[in-house]
């Protein structure tokens, strides 16, 4: 068994979940870490349920075994919930409150959980819900609500907020960076307290 | 020497440049497209290179260039080998002087594909090399070694990722860029470039002379290598090996196959070091037929006696499951977990305002009882709206709507293709409809980009895949060329006068063309265009859910009301189908 510490981001085709991958490996290669992962491409991204998975120290294969992963990132509740089994025993959680119904629900009148019933089912996990969306608007653009979801994660993972700070400063758009430093610095004060 | 964190199609494309790549050519098909989607936008590109209009263009394009002794790429997914099937079985007998290599992407599992075919096949059916890596960084490592390869045996060589090794990422160790001196020079050898019977049989004995080399020489280059540590022995390729070497106890022998032909030999050697051997690879078993060959009365386990599946992508779950199975491992490691049941799916979907969901909703206003086949693009998302009922491969819309046509099927025939897979190989279909006299409409969803696979432009787009522009191509003008003399063009938002422009087409015989134009909307929204949000007025919403079927991922129902979420791209079709004018524009009430 390899040592890597396995994270899982799943969120909806657009939130941005990509780009919080490459943070991460811009944070691993700041830290001299070797990383591996695997993520949706191509037409599954139109607005389906997108997986991103990150194998920080990892050696071997990119895809992480459900039950295995040591922290799960989600960027909408209901994809929290869809991929939950993928956390192992006392594996950590952190998820955007907001929710994103599938249209099928409304097309098909298929029934889905309330939000009060998705996170009652995930505080089987150590939960740490944040509103990123507001953080984000708060920071300056709606765009950052991943920054804001790396900083609430980053006092979990192995990786020092320096690095994942500078990751962040190296691949946001430049015109950006000074809102995504305040997302990464509201999340992180947020997912602190967790 | 620099460190990347990188998309293995992007660790692929940089080692192209470490390679000195000359030419580049490829049809864009997931999981391939960023490997030319990232040489194309490098700002100092000194390679030629081209989108092609299809594989089998792609790869005569890129043959020619490797006769002329350059280092050429031609780049696909596994389904546009097929296409290429014909230049490639025949450039074997022909071969190359300057480097080939043909990167044609598996898709094991079928995340983006019509079948999960194995290219390795095609390899053995062309008796040419094929490269098969089992983690990114090895085919950043393989590619320079392709091209030496192709080189030195005067063939193409055939390099085989698969979606788990394109889609991948890792911290690659990168190499440095090689600006190539090569000037293309095409030497005249009739006996080599012209596969008349007098000469082919001859390049087809000179083909076979070469497979003992090739199985050599790649043992020697160490794509295949083998560890001997027990009784037992587990051999595995592709990603499958990065799976085994992460779960392989302690005492079982290891082979990492990495490239065919597998020299019978250097395998049988080993295998016969063993009491039984496990065989692990993802889809076909092209080393498991090999291993059988060689092992005599050693038990080889694989797919052929049950213990491996043939359909689907490997995991390491999967390979646990098979290891299990055979007897190889004791212990599973990961406890078997189940996913929280009844969460509604989350398929993709067409986008809020694409121009396809209103084409589909006027097609099946218009023609509600008849026969939709349709085509490889994002469309084929309609089959969500009802509005897809066949699709096969490329370019099969049209062919498939004359066929039904043909057959004596009562209802009528309206098939949608969009305008890069009609440039690909829907223009022979529509020629040979009008000329044998198909009683059908085609629709052409003409977005003006290859929308899919990632935004790449083709000769309709206007401009080439290095941002140069080129000449204008009119999809009516091919249309009347090819013999329609109904065609007619409509911006795809109008619904109202979509359904009216169908009626008229419905009404007539033979082949008729209608053209939707819009824009893709990722591509307007990218390129500034800003249509303003609509709102629904829920005083004057009856609550009736005609926008609601119209399966808008910007529409929600709640209350009894419908709403209009954030995703709202402005493209009015909604407003244009509400029965009570209960949706306007935010901010003009």
């Amino acid at each position: 068994m390899s040592g890597s510490f396995d994270i899982l981001i799943v969120g909806i085709g657009g939130q941005g979940t990509i780009l919080a991958s490459n943070i991460l490996g811009e944070a691993c290669l700041i830290e001299n870490r070797h990383i591996k992962g695997a993520e949706t491409h191509g037409m599954a991204q139109r607005g389906g349920s997108v997986e991103s998975h990150i194998r920080i120290g990892g050696e071997f294969g990119p895809m992480i075994t459900p039950g295995q992963a040591d922290l799960l990132i989600s960027f909408d509740l209901l994809e929290a919930l869809r991929y939950s089994h993928y956390l192992k025993k006392g594996g950590k959680m952190v998820v955007n409150s907001h929710l994103v119904l599938p249209t099928s629900v409304y097309t098909q009148k298929l029934t889905a959980p309330s939000e009060a019933e998705i996170i009652a089912a995930l505080k089987k996990h150590p939960l740490c819900l944040l509103d990123a969306d507001s953080l984000a608007v708060e920071a300056g653009s709606p765009l950052s609500a991943n920054v804001v979801m790396l900083g609430a994660a980053s006092s979990v993972m192995p990786l020092k907020p320096e690095s994942l700070l500078e990751a962040v400063k190296r691949l946001v758009p430049k015109k950006t960076v000074e809102i995504n430093v305040k997302a990464f610095e509201a999340g992180r004060a947020l997912g602190g307290k967790c | 020497m620099e460190r990347k964190y990188l998309l293995g199609n992007e660790a692929i494309a940089h080692a192209c440049i470490e390679s000195g790549v000359d030419f580049v050519s490829g049809y864009p098909g997931t999981p391939s497209s960023e490997v030319i989607d990232t040489l194309r936008i490098r700002p100092d590109r000194t390679a030629y290179i081209e989108w092609s209009v299809n594989e089998k263009v792609a790869l005569e394009n890129a043959l020619a260039a490797a006769w002329c002794g350059l280092r050429a790429l031609c780049t696909m997914k596994h389904v546009g080998l097929n296409v290429a099937a014909d230049p490639l079985m025949t450039s074997a007998y022909t071969g190359v002087t300057g480097g080939l290599v043909i990167l044609s992407a598996d898709d094991p599992f079928a995340h983006s594909s019509q079948n999960e075919q194995d290219t390795r096949c095609y390899a053995h059916f062309a008796r040419v090399p094929c490269l098969d890596p089992a983690s990114v960084q090895e085919a950043h490592d393989m590619i320079p070694e392709a091209f030496q390869l192709s080189e030195e045996l005067g063939l193409p060589v055939i390099f085989r990722p698969t979606t788990r090794i394109c889609h991948s990422k890792g911290d690659v160790q990168l190499g440095s860029a090689v600006t190539s001196t090569r000037k293309g020079e095409f030497h005249k050898d009739p006996r080599q470039y012209v596969v008349i019977p007098a000469h082919t049989r001859i390049l087809h004995k000179k083909l076979n002379e070469k497979q003992p080399v090739i199985r050599k020489k790649l043992v020697e280059k160490g794509f295949n290598r083998c560890q001997v540590r027990g009784n037992t022995a587990i051999i595995a390729s592709g990603i499958a090996a990065s799976y085994v070497q992460e779960l392989l106890p302690a005492g079982v022998s290891f082979m990492k196959i990495g490239a065919y032909p597998i020299d019978e030999d250097w395998l049988g050697e080993f295998v016969r070091k063993h009491e039984k051997v496990l065989v692990i690879e993802e889809l076909a078993p092209e080393v498991e037929e090999v291993v059988r060959q060689v092992a005599g009365i050693v038990p080889v386990f694989g797919k052929k006696n049950g213990y491996a599946p043939y359909e689907g992508e490997l995991s390491p779950t999967a390979v646990v499951a098979i290891m299990e199975k055979a007897g190889f491992l004791r212990k599973n490691p990961f406890p078997p977990v189940q996913p929280v049941p009844d969460v509604p799916a989350r398929p993709p979907i067409l986008c809020a305002g694409c121009l396809h969901r209103s084409v589909f909703y006027a097609m099946k206003k218009v023609y509600r009882d008849a026969i939709y086949p349709s085509d490889i693009g994002c469309y084929t998302l309609g089959l969500q709206l009802g509005a897809v009922d066949t699709t096969i491969c490329m370019g099969a819309s049209i062919t498939v709507a004359s066929g039904i046509a043909h057959s004596g099927e009562p209802r009528d025939v309206v098939c949608t293709i969009g305008d890069s897979t009609f440039l690909h190989t829907g223009i022979q279909g529509l020629l040979n409809a009008v000329y044998n006299g198909a009683n059908m409409t085609v629709i052409i969803l003409d977005n003006r980009i290859t929308a899919m696979t990632g935004h790449q432009p083709n000769p309709n787009t206007g401009t080439t895949a290095c941002g140069v522009e080129s000449p204008p191509v009119s999809l009516e003008a091919i249309c009347r060329a090819c013999g329609v003399t109904f065609v007619e063009s409509i911006d795809s938002y109008d619904v109202t006068g979509f359904v009216n422009l169908l009626q008229e087409a419905k009404k007539r015989k033979g082949v008729r063309v209608i053209i939707a134009k819009q824009m893709c909307v990722i591509m307007a929204r990218r390129t500034g265009v800003k249509r303003g949000r609509y709102m629904v007025d829920t005083n004057a919403c009856t609550g009736c859910g005609t926008c609601v079927r119209f399966g808008c991922p910007a529409i929600e129902f709640a209350d009894e009301k419908a709403r209009i979420n954030e995703l709202c791209n402005g493209c009015a079709v909604c407003a244009d189908l509400c029965p009570v004018a209960a949706i306007v524009r935010e901010g003009k009430k």
